[in-house]
């Protein structure tokens, strides 16, 4: 199951509106081994495009690095459909190399950069099997311990 | 001439869960070929059909080799080299 906080839910689907119809990406980052998502990094879709994304190769390494100095590691990984369903394509599937990580899909199908409810699921893929799992909306995440 | 090589999470099978291990080599075809020498197996996660794979990134103290001679980009003792698997997919 994914927990995550209000606030973040809401930014991450406010990215995926705003760059509709290109598909938004970015990761929520958390301290490493607590599954906790607590810092959201948009990220520049480096493909621009309706249907791939890619994160620049430069602002990659620039991310993991912030990551590794503060012990953390990418909790969620996050995109957006904006033509079809809120589920992991083959090519997701195929790229997914955070075995670790909830991939959060977000599908802005409906309404695009409209206001209006979207798709938001979570998945783990892990060596090409796709297991999706209940989201968990909290006002704050619970305390530590 | 001792490489630093940072692993990503999902090739540590390979390396017995190591975060990073050290490589020799003078150029980076040489250094995957001796990773390949002591965690078999590895090389063909970095290398298809003679080029790195499209969706691995591999950086020479924090340059893309891609833009710095790819394979054959030059290393000198105490290089580092990290690897990170590129973030990416979509509705295809």
């Amino acid at each position: 199951m994914l927990t995550i906080d209000r606030a973040t839910y809401d930014a991450i689907v406010d990215h995926a509106k705003r760059d509709h119809p290109d598909e938004a990406c970015g990761i929520v980052a958390g301290p490493e081994g607590s599954d906790r998502p607590t810092r959201l990094v948009e990220m520049v879709n480096a493909a621009g495009s309706p249907t791939f994304y890619e994160f620049d190769s430069t602002e990659l390494l620039a991310l993991y690095k912030q990551m590794w100095a503060n012990d953390e590691e990418p909790v969620v990984i996050y995109h957006s459909h904006t033509a079809t369903e809120a589920y992991p394509s083959r090519t997701d599937i195929g790229l997914a190399s955070e075995p670790g990580a909830h991939y959060v899909l977000v599908s802005t199908r409906e309404h695009g950069n409209n206001p209006g409810p979207v798709e938001f699921r979570s998945y783990r893929i892990v060596d090409g099997e796709v297991t999706e799992e209940d989201v968990t909306v909290v006002d704050e995440l619970p305390a530590v311990g | 001439m001792a490489i630093e090589v940072r692993i990503p999470t999902i090739l540590r099978t390979y390396t017995g869960g190591e975060k990073a291990v050290t490589a020799e080599g003078a150029s980076l075809a040489a250094v995957i070929d001796d990773l390949e020498t002591n965690h078999p197996g590895i090389k063909e996660r970095l290398i298809d059909a003679g080029d790195l794979r499209r969706f691995v990134n591999v950086y020479v103290n924090d340059e893309d080799v891609r833009f710095i001679g790819g394979l054959e980009a030059e290393l000198s003792d105490g290089d580092q080299v990290v690897v990170l698997p590129a973030v990416a997919g979509g509705a295809g």
